[in-house]
């Protein structure tokens, strides 16, 4: 079985790096955006092209338009400017990219990566590079170079890995984000991305589901949790005047395994009796524009206030997402703010109020439970949950763009009786990345996001080994899309699920049946059959 | 080539300092006009620089947050590493301009037995920190040929370092320790594939220049003796602006004071201005604290949204049969 599988072997680099020819491989790319999309945006260069084509038909003026929005970038951004002087090129960032590790590509080394966008503008935008070229480290801008970037650019995940290493901080996201909104202005993305943006513009979110749909899936998912629980929610969706807006990402409502994360919500919310509404239109908390642009990002991140404000909401509750929450804590607000018309969010079951959220208004579904179960709102029964035995992937944008490492786990660990933790280095600020996220978890890519995703594998390897570990438990729509697979390949028998999925599991809901079901509709274990609930429970 | 070609351009400097010594007029060049023009360089390419930096916006806010976040009041958060107030950040770059907070998380991945295992590699750490502290250490201790009287505070920052040894000349535990350093960092970036890989000219440059000028003083100062007192006069001369030609010092010297010199006049343009560039970094600077406090970007620019009343007529007639409420049926 081994044998069949990607071989992943450390092996010194033969090539210059300045040499930017790349050979596109089956597997190892994404595909390109077709043509509809491209022009449902407004984005330049609508034409049918793919990556593996010699001509990729770019505009006549590339070169004129890619260095002109470099040079205004420059202007614009403090980190592009900064990251792309600083680098010393001292390599502590080499082998913290799992796309490396996984690759061996030494391209993939985040300060390669960078040197590719760096030796471009050194030799137009800098008295050395424009005098000494090569020497001064400088590199013509070529269409092979376009090419190069391209493959680069979509073979990393904006994850900050690296830049938690980094002396000077610099930041790979911000060159990989700069690097694919310059390829965006001569019409060279990838469908993974824009069309997922297109849709969420048109339809409210990624997945083009319209509202009597999203409805329909809602209504779904609450007979299911009433087959499992016996206690029937209500599904305000658009309601005015209610005290809380909750925004998810588009999986949660029509993908599995993020449906029984929705389940989950479903279920807390109508045992605390929260006075909430859902929203067709701003029915995604997910932004693919972040992948793609940033003024991509803040149109489709635009709707979230919008509708807050259209429904007389009080604050926002946000589920389980990773880059959802990169956008609503890092950009939301002063993209789309000021929040004025909303208040500082404050549990109604518990009076916290969350002060850290004042400005913005926008709370995260981990910092709510976690308050609740703090406070002892929720009665619990984790032996639901016994046959679980559960580690926890910290998403990389909760992580290392906000800091939420210690919510989902008291969360977890009151909701499960068998927990885990992954080595040391690969969790918290240092996890390891799914290797699908920004875009790319795409079934073309595949053998690329398996190699990227390999050293979060490994770890759940270990996990799986040593403790039995068979939940992969996280907080990211596009971990709950992707793991999976990389499970199947890596880990067999390691299942994907969300941490409001296993709390759900858990909750003891007022006036619920006899329990026999989990949220998956699979049998509980046969130690949370052995005693009534209540007395399970703690009081 | 990235390594000879630096090596024989520092060779060929140091040809040259030497030979201008015996020349009429090289004198003057090397000592006076040529020092004067390089920190005036040095003083203005810097301040371009960072100028150039601190004058661009930023228009998000992105810290990379490297430990638990300020959220409910019985969660412990890490203050330093994902500062929520000044102080915080305050305290964040401190430990990363003196510390090297960030490379001191550095480890090496490796494979073994088909795994990944991470082991914890300090040597980058400790080879960069001792380089950069035995630098400042050497600089300042310079400070005794520039200024007279000797501040106090100098003296003994000299007698400290030369704290181990007896006897004349006194071994300064720093010029060992930069010249160590040094060669740490040439040979990791010779020895290491990985790294050679993408080490270019200016990697080579700055480091073979820092170890011929630390070469060319450690000789003065151990092996060929120079006249500290016509070095103090002359240096002197530079400091207070009234300059006078080095006559009788040693061609060493020369070579010292003329890498010295290219050092100033190279510096703006490379990378060895990074100092400036950890303190102004908005994934360090900045404290993480967006939803309590709104950042402002000085050019958010407007775009074109799908607004409500677009959404809402486009699916008005799929909206009325799900039965979700609409805006029009509110307005009448």
């Amino acid at each position: 079985m081994a044998e069949e599988r990607l071989d992943i072997t450390t092996q010194a680099p033969t090539s210059d790096w300045r040499d930017p020819a790349v050979e596109f491989r089956k597997g190892t790319y994404c595909y390109s955006a077709g043509v509809k999309v491209v022009e449902a945006l407004g984005l330049p260069n609508p034409r049918e092209w793919q990556p593996s084509d010699a001509d990729w038909k770019l505009p006549a003026d590339w070169q004129a338009i890619i260095l002109d929005g470099m040079r205004e970038r420059l202007g614009k951004y403090r980190s592009f400017r900064l990251f792309m002087d600083t680098c010393v090129r001292c390599g502590a960032c080499a082998d913290k990219c799992h796309f490396f590790l996984g690759s061996q590509d030494p391209k993939n080394m985040p300060m390669v990566r960078a040197e590719l966008l760096r030796s471009v503008y050194r030799r137009y935008f800098t008295p050395a590079g424009k005098a000494f070229g090569a020497l001064a480290g400088g590199r013509e801008l070529t269409e092979a170079v376009i090419k190069e970037w391209f493959y680069y650019f979509y073979q990393c995940t904006e994850c900050r890995r690296c830049s938690v290493f980094c002396p000077f901080g610099i930041d790979t996201a911000e060159i990989t984000m700069i690097g694919r909104e310059l390829l965006n202005l001569i019409g060279v993305n990838i469908n993974w991305v824009t069309k997922p943006a297109a849709d969420c513009f048109r339809t409210g979110n990624h997945l083009g589901i319209q509202p009597h749909g999203f409805k329909d899936s809602l209504e779904f998912a609450a007979e299911e949790l009433e087959e499992i629980t016996g206690i029937a929610v209500d599904l305000p969706i658009n309601r005015k005047g209610a005290e809380v807006l909750f925004v998810m990402p588009s999986a949660d409502y029509f993908a599995t395994p993020h449906y029984y994360t929705l389940l989950g919500y479903m279920s807390i919310f109508h045992q605390i009796g929260l006075d909430f509404t859902y929203s067709a239109y701003a029915s995604e908390g997910g932004n693919f524009g972040l992948f793609s642009s940033h003024e991509l990002m803040k149109r489709l991140n635009a709707k979230i206030y919008d509708e807050a404000r259209r429904l007389k909401v009080k604050w926002i509750l946000g589920g389980e997402c990773g880059h959802m929450w990169r956008v609503l804590h890092q950009y939301m607000e002063t993209m789309n703010g000021p929040a004025d018309f909303l208040e500082t969010p404050v549990s109604p079951v518990t009076g916290t109020r969350f002060e850290h959220a004042r400005s913005t208004s926008m709370v995260h579904i981990a910092e709510f439970t976690a308050d609740l179960l703090y406070h002892d709102k929720l009665k619990l029964d984790p032996r639901r949950n016994d046959n679980r035995i559960v580690t926890y992937h910290d998403s990389c944008n909760p992580a290392r763009g906000m800091g939420l490492l210690e919510e989902p786990r008291y969360v977890l660990k009151k909701s499960c009786n068998h927990f885990f933790e992954m080595p040391e280095g690969t969790t918290r600020e240092q996890t390891f990345c799914c290797g699908s996220g920004s875009g790319l978890g795409t079934e073309e890519n595949l053998e690329m996001r398996l190699r990227g995703g390999f050293p979060r594998a490994n770890a759940v390897r270990h996990v799986h080994q040593k403790h039995g570990v068979n939940i992969l438990s996280c907080i990211c729509a596009i971990d709950k899309a992707t793991l999976p697979a990389l499970m199947d390949y890596w880990v067999p028998g390691v299942e994907v699920a969300g941490v409001h999925e296993l709390l759900g599991n858990a909750l003891v809901m007022t006036g619920e049946k006899q329990r026999t079901l989990n949220l998956r509709s699979e049998p509980l274990p046969a130690s949370a059959l052995a005693a009534p609930a209540a007395e399970a429970g703690h009081e | 080539m990235f390594l000879l070609l630096p090596a024989l351009m520092i060779a060929v400097l140091a040809a040259v300092a030497a030979l201008a010594g015996v020349i009429p007029g090289g004198r003057l060049l090397l000592g006076v006009i040529l020092p004067y023009a390089g920190l005036g360089v040095f003083i203005l390419g810097i301040g371009w620089r960072v100028y150039r930096w601190a004058a661009t916006p930023v228009p998000f806010h992105i810290p990379t947050t490297c430990g638990q976040q300020r959220s409910l009041p019985w969660i412990k958060d890490a203050p330093l590493d994902n500062p929520s107030t000044t102080q915080g950040v305050v305290g964040r770059l401190l430990l990363e301009v003196l510390l090297f907070r960030s490379l001191f998380r550095n480890h090496r991945s490796q494979l073994w037995q088909g795994k990944y295992v991470f082991a914890d590699s300090k040597y980058l750490w400790f080879g960069a920190l001792v380089f950069h502290w035995a630098l400042l250490i050497v600089l300042l201790r310079h400070l005794r040929l520039l200024v007279e009287p000797v501040p106090a505070w100098v003296t003994a920052l000299s007698a400290s370092d030369g704290f181990f040894q007896v006897g004349a000349p006194v071994l300064y535990l720093t010029d060992p320790a930069l010249l160590l350093a040094l060669g740490y960092l040439l040979l990791r970036r010779l020895r290491d594939p990985w790294l050679r890989y993408i080490s270019q000219f200016s990697d080579y440059f700055a480091l073979l220049l820092l170890l011929g000028i630390a070469l060319s003083g450690a000789a003065m100062r151990y092996l060929v003796h120079v006249d500290v007192i016509a070095v103090k006069r002359f240096a002197l001369g530079l400091a207070t602006f009234q300059p006078i030609l080095p006559e009788g010092l040693s061609p060493l010297f020369l070579i010292h004071l003329l890498l010295i010199t290219t050092l100033a006049a190279y510096f703006p343009f490379s990378k060895l201005v990074h100092l400036g560039a950890a303190l102004l970094s908005p994934t360090r600077n900045l404290a993480n604290n967006s939803r309590a406090k709104r950042h402002l970007n000085p050019w958010n620019a407007p775009v074109k949204t799908h607004t409500y009343p677009e959404w809402e007529a486009e699916f008005h007639d799929k909206l009325k049969l799900a039965g979700i409420p609409l805006d029009e049926d509110s307005h009448g």
